[in-house]
């Protein structure tokens, strides 16, 4: 009896939000699937044909290749610069106001920042300014002329730009990780002689597993929002190194390519379900 | 003795290093504020190099020459875009995180409290794969939807998708998972209904949750971009993010003084509901 009053309200809380997602999400995407196979005007049947036109195409290749080495760079590197940053902040009584700070290009509109971007990376920016005042004093370099926008720097500068917004987020949670430690077990390290190198290396890193696979999914969710940077800066073609998968998302969008499109939405879509799954299972594992 | 000397200076250089990236980080702040008061020759004679294809560096003053508000005046008096573009931003962002509640929140309490029914785990499992889903997979099903409802080129396009986006319900779902089952067990006891129970108990004791969302929320639909660029033609639609890339930097003072403003709002969030943001970031990243 409990149980089936029970069946009914889950369903009755559950089935706004339900009914949206079905409708805006899931029967488009059976959709999406359908369409994956069809040509895109004339809607006949063609197999696997779209498929293969995307694994021939050049800019998908391109597309693929960059958001990779993009995802494959930042994310180790975020979850390393976070990690460095909420170690030593644990111990800190003024950790508040220094999180504050860190957290606050969360708040910044992407579009407030572009013309500053623009003003640091451009050629004769702020950047090289520094570099070639730095290299005229120490007399190690002449003057640093490069055009970070317009060369392969500028998947770099993409980097910088992912690092600066969301350290802070990755500091909160790494943070919250390490206060979630019971402090019986450091005290009681501490007691035993370990010092503060030896309790991070056997009691804080081996508790941090879960939060690591959290950050991990985050961090990826948050990187493919590098692409309103990378769009703002540089446009709806950019240097080839920064051409991502947004981009070409994009472009096939405008130019209504939605053969090709469909293919990829359900290649990726397949990708991410795959490596969110082995994620989850690896993160199920640390109970 | 020696041994309080060396730790407070270990302690002092620590909260250096840490201090020391944390202003690098907030310099955009400082250029974009002291160049929305720059007098326009002023500014031209810095930017130049840098955009107009001169030999020398660019060059900055943290305090001008010529202090003026002289691009506030522009702004805010003489450029209506300007504020049909803020009020368009305004409204989607208000009507997302409305419907997001109203649709998101009930949801999340059905996964935090219901969980013992048949299903909802698996629901759950394909609730958290949508919302990490990037927009780039999901742009063309929005599409072929909207299309077909005749929405494109409206707000509704931008505002109805988002409305059903399931991250808010993982951050409302962290903060009804701190809910105590036996506070509920004994309000059925005394006979509440199960809608009261969510009323009463639910949302009081998980607000933390809610206010998460909604601040987490706001600072992502203020920045809204790949949405509109996408369903939305008409430049008069545009919320704000997207007309600020539209100002050249001949104009450089002005298009500082929009960004300024556009990032009052989101900052005045930010500051007022620092702690929710945190409690949202921890949400996220919680366990089911």
């Amino acid at each position: 009896m409990m149980a089936v009053r029970h069946n009914g309200s889950f369903v009755m809380f559950l089935l706004p939000s339900l009914a949206g997602v079905m409708v805006f999400v899931l029967l488009p995407f059976l959709d999406v699937m359908k369409r994956s196979m069809q040509t895109a005007v004339t809607g006949e049947f063609m197999g696997v044909k779209n498929y293969d036109v995307i694994f021939h195409n050049q800019a998908f290749l391109l597309a693929v290749q960059n958001t990779i080495r993009f995802t494959l760079v930042c994310i180790p590197l975020l979850v390393l610069v976070g990690l460095m940053v909420a170690l030593p902040l644990s111990n800190l009584k003024e950790a508040g106001l220094i999180k504050s700070v860190y957290l606050f290009p969360l708040a910044m509109p992407t579009a407030t920042i572009v013309l500053v971007w623009k003003m640091v990376f451009y050629r004769q920016g702020f950047l090289n300014l520094l570099l070639t005042k730095l290299g005229a004093y120490t007399g190690w370099w002449g003057p640093v002329m490069v055009d970070y926008l317009g060369t392969g720097a500028s998947f770099w500068v993409l980097v910088a730009s992912y690092l600066w917004k969301n350290t802070g987020y990755t500091v909160v949670l790494w943070l919250a990780g390490i206060l979630a430690i019971p402090n019986e077990l450091l005290e009681a390290a501490r007691v035993d002689g370990a010092g503060r190198w030896k309790s991070i290396r056997y009691i804080i890193l081996p508790n941090l597993k879960g939060s690591f696979y959290t950050i991990v999914i985050l961090s990826f969710l948050n990187s493919f929002k590098i692409y309103r940077e990378a769009y703002l800066v540089a446009g709806s073609y950019p240097q080839e190194d920064i051409y991502l998968l947004q981009h070409l998302f994009n472009n096939w969008f405008v130019n209504m390519e939605f053969d090709k499109m469909a293919a990829a939405a359900v290649c990726v879509g397949i990708v991410l379900f795959g490596a969110i799954m082995l994620l989850q299972r690896l993160w199920d594992k640390t109970d | 003795m020696l041994k309080t000397v060396y730790q407070s200076v270990k302690k002092s250089i620590t909260v250096l290093l840490l201090l020391l990236p944390a202003i690098l980080i907030c310099l955009p702040v400082v250029l974009i504020i002291t160049g929305s008061v720059m007098d326009s020759i002023e500014l031209k004679q810095y930017l130049y190099p840098v955009f107009g294809g001169g030999e020398e560096f660019i060059r900055w003053k943290l305090m001008p020459d010529y202090p003026t508000f002289e691009h506030y005046g522009r702004l805010l008096f003489m450029t209506p875009s300007f504020f049909v573009l803020f009020w368009n931003s305004v409204g989607m962002v208000v009507c997302i995180l409305i419907g997001q509640m109203i649709v998101g929140v009930p949801a999340a309490w059905a996964f935090a409290v219901y969980y013992r029914v048949r299903g909802s785990r698996t629901l759950f499992v394909l609730y958290v794969v949508l919302m990490l889903l990037p927009f780039q997979v999901t742009m063309l099903s929005s599409y072929l939807v909207l299309d077909r409802l005749s929405l494109m080129n409206t707000h509704l396009a931008i505002v109805l998708p988002a409305v059903f986006s399931t991250f808010p319900i993982f951050l409302s779902y962290g903060g009804f998972r701190a809910v105590p089952m036996q506070l509920l067990e004994a309000a059925r006891i005394d006979g509440a209904g199960e809608l009261r129970i969510f009323v009463k108990i639910g949302l009081p004791l998980g607000k933390s949750g809610l206010l998460s969302a909604i601040v987490l929320g706001f600072l992502e639909y203020w920045n809204l971009m790949e949405q509109p660029l996408a369903f939305l033609e008409d430049k008069s639609l545009w919320p704000l993010s997207l007309y600020l890339p539209e100002i050249s930097w001949m104009q450089a003072g002005f298009a500082m003084c929009a960004s300024f403003i556009t990032l009052i709002p989101a900052a005045f969030v930010f500051v007022l509901g620092q702690d929710y943001l945190e409690q949202g970031i921890i949400y996220s990243g919680l366990k089911e």
